[in-house]
């Protein structure tokens, strides 16, 4: 899978389950300290990713989707940031408890992520090609001619039109769709197992946002990367998603293959979801809103997290929160799960 | 023939580049660059387009907060562009604007009722000053917000609550045309669609003609009469919905509605994609010809030399307005009707009333409490909340995931 230009990369010491699996997050925590009290931005997340898989988290803003990519990066700030429970296992091995020195090497060599805003994810003072080159000259001790010659290979891949000319230039040189270009160029420099893209394209516009995709669709498809994708479009998932899972108040409240997470969802919230988005591909649609809004972090409503803006809500749903279980070939955090899919 | 309330006729707006010590003009970004158009009376025109394409520009433009560099707009039988300070003043009770960001757009010093008011305070014999707090308190109810919040500050709002006290102030003058400039496109999808049926609502009651523009193609097919297309300052293509959605016969709009995917994964790789290559050029510099020649899969020599009109052309049953010389209609969304089709109301409502985190309508908080705390944003997904203790409202500032799309 590793073409010839990347001879320098070693083998590596991580690889994946006899089931393709790579990643796996089980019962994930994550609470934020703050003088107001605390806020619960994550509740006992779960979920595994496989060998050239794409997964999609989605979820609105405020839903955990993006603390989620953040505690798998570690790169949280800790404090404010508190996991007092759970584990990511990357091949097998804890990264919660990982020294920090080898986790240093599981982060871009092994697992790295795409930003949503590239100019401020880019440094400002230094040329592109020395900062995709930092990748090369950290982790594999190359000197700075050959790190910026795979700066030039790497933006090249990424389809940057005169990449030899544009490798010393500066980020605020470059188009929003080129920066984010270079963004995806820094992520793959080490040929990562593990690609989380948080909310790649939402600052670009839908020409752009295709390019994009289009991109990480076939740089997928040649490294058979493991892709997390963050995201709030539901078009988008769509479009390029194996599996999804929707998050709700720092919960996984759903999780299907994508052909089920549209035809048959399981849940209110992601029913209510498909009920409120405006398609490109009808006319005459009469939109229906979830009412109201997510729940405050600080204070998750009792039960059910969705239960006051679900429309079905019963006296169960105050009282007790569901667990996430199977319905049909899907998971679902409702009581009512049956009748949801099946309704 | 329709009847007319605004028509733009060859509007243009240059702004210079200043550079050099002498800080002489050495160019122009032209961000709109000859547009005209009509809006019927009750219709909602949408505007869509890339960033850069001069769609805001153009609703700066009409509403009269920027001068145009030439160009006239006729509103309801009365130039525009040709009166002065106190006729102008009183034109603008007549054509109001939403802006984008319900964060920046609304003073955060201000009581909700002071800001709903002030079009009041500006235009005194519109509502008599003994009545103005119950026109505010009517026009939150009207909004779907509840009356008794007139005393609260706009931060104790959720993002999708502080478009409605945007929409409220637009709609306080009892204007005929409100352009609403990216309404929804900072607001969560769950939220954006309660605000697209409120303004639907609002548009029935009061016979409101719209100017929405935006980027999202999606959204202002559901919202739209009629759509205009727009590229580097140029309308490109101008029709009824179904003009512009089924029978695009301008190669930009078709590469634009090929790229917006589509929230059903069973036509994934059946639809067709024409990915456009390269940017957007600079609007200071625009392409010579035809400006989408450069990035266009049609483009033939005589593009680059000849500027086509927006002019009708054929496309396929009938014709509108394209400005393209090799104008072809093309299918790009197969389009359900499902006018018949009703929402699953079991999981989601076409109420437009707002609702709060725990399922009531707004209340609950003491108007006094009205705290001022930093809300600086920790980390994404996450900020420190300022709500009093006990049975509070939720509120929330984190709608932004969408914040805007790219200068």
């Amino acid at each position: 899978m590793s073409t010839t230009t990347k001879s320098a990369a070693p083998q590596s010491q991580y690889q994946p389950d006899a089931n393709g699996r790579l990643l796996e997050v089980e019962n994930l925590h994550v609470e934020f300290h703050t003088p107001d009290g605390i806020a619960r931005a994550i509740n006992g997340a779960s979920f595994d990713l496989h060998q050239g898989e794409t997964l999609a988290i989605l979820g609105e803003s405020g839903s955990g989707k993006s603390v989620t990519a953040q505690a798998i990066m570690g790169i949280l700030d800790m404090p404010p940031a508190v996991i007092p429970e759970g584990a990511i296992r990357y091949a097998g091995h804890d990264l919660l408890t990982m020294p920090e020195e080898q986790r240093r090497k599981v982060r871009g060599p092994e697992i790295s992520m795409i930003f949503q805003d590239a100019l401020s994810s880019l440094n400002p003072t230094f040329p592109v090609g020395w900062q995709i080159g930092e990748m090369f000259r950290q982790h594999r001790g190359m000197n700075k001619s050959d790190a910026y010659a795979q700066a030039v290979r790497l933006m090249e891949r990424v389809a940057i039109p005169a990449a030899k000319e544009r490798v010393k230039q500066y980020p605020h040189q470059f188009s929003g769709g080129m920066r984010q270009r270079i963004m995806i160029a820094m992520a793959i420099a080490l040929d990562p197992a593990v690609l989380i893209a948080d909310e790649p394209t939402t600052a670009l516009d839908v020409t752009v946002q295709a390019q994009i995709m289009a991109l990480l669709a076939e740089l997928q498809e040649e490294r058979q990367m493991g892709l997390i994708l963050i995201t709030h479009d539901l078009g988008v998932v769509a479009d390029v998603a194996d599996r999804a899972a929707v998050m709700y108040a720092g919960r996984i409240v759903a999780k299907a293959d994508i052909d089920d997470l549209y035809a048959r969802p399981a849940h209110p919230y992601t029913r209510g979801l498909l009920e409120s988005i405006p398609r490109l591909d009808q006319k005459g649609q009469t939109l229906a809103a979830i009412g109201g809004l997510p729940p405050n972090l600080m204070r998750i409503p009792p039960g059910c997290a969705f239960n006051p803006r679900c429309r079905m809500a019963q006296e169960i749903c105050r009282e007790q929160e569901p667990e996430l279980r199977r319905v049909g070939n899907q998971e679902s955090r409702c009581h009512f799960a049956e009748e949801v899919l099946n309704g | 023939m329709a009847d007319v309330i605004l028509k733009a006729d060859d509007i243009v707006k240059h702004y210079p580049i200043k550079g050099g010590i002498l800080r002489t003009t050495t160019g122009h970004v032209k961000a709109v660059d000859g547009v005209s158009f009509e809006l019927h009376r009750g219709e909602t025109l949408g505007i869509v387009g890339e960033s850069g394409c001069g769609k805001s520009t153009l609703g700066r433009v009409l509403m009269r907060l920027e001068e145009p560099t030439s160009g006239t707009v006729n509103f309801d039988g009365v130039e525009m562009y040709a009166q002065s300070g106190s006729a102008m003043r009183k034109l603008r009770r007549d054509i109001q604007i939403v802006f984008q960001d319900p964060y920046t757009s609304l003073n955060p010093r201000k009581t909700v009722g002071d800001i709903i008011g002030e079009p009041f305070d500006i235009h005194p014999d519109v509502v008599p000053k003994g009545g103005r707090k119950q026109a505010v308190k009517d026009l939150l109810d009207m909004v779907g917000l509840n009356p008794e919040h007139i005393n609260r500050y706009p931060h104790q709002f959720s993002g999708g609550q502080r478009q409605r006290i945007g929409i409220a102030r637009g709609i306080a003058l009892k204007p005929k045309v409100l352009i609403c400039d990216e309404p929804v496109s900072a607001l969560d999808v769950s939220v954006q669609a309660q605000v697209i049926n409120l303004m639907e609502k609002l548009q029935d009651e009061l016979g409101l003609s719209y100017i929405f523009i935006a980027h999202d193609l999606s959204v202002v097919r559901h919202i739209s009469d009629r759509v205009g297309v727009m590229y580097l300052g140029r309308m490109v293509e101008l029709g009824t919905e179904a003009e512009i959605y089924q029978r695009p016969t301008h190669p930009y709009t078709q590469a634009l509605l090929s790229a917006v995917p589509v929230p059903d994964p069973t036509m994934r790789g059946k639809r067709e994609q024409i990915v456009l290559t390269g940017d957007v050029p600079s609007p200071a510099n625009p392409p010579s010809g035809c400006r989408f020649h450069t990035r266009c899969f049609k483009a033939q020599e005589v593009c680059s030399v000849e500027d086509p009109e927006l002019i009708p052309r054929p496309d396929g049953a009938g014709e509108h307005r394209s400005a393209c010389l090799f104008a072809e209609p093309r299918v790009i969304v197969e389009t359900v009707d499902v006018t018949d089709v009703e929402p699953d109301t079991r999981f989601a409502t076409t109420d437009t009333v707002d609702v709060d985190a725990f399922g009531q309508t707004p209340g609950a908080l003491p108007d006094d409490e009205t705290a001022e705390v930093d809300r600086t944003e920790v980390a994404d997904g996450y900020a420190p909340e300022d709500q009093p203790t006990g049975v509070g409202r939720m509120i929330d500032n984190r709608e932004g995931d969408n914040p805007r799309p790219p200068v």
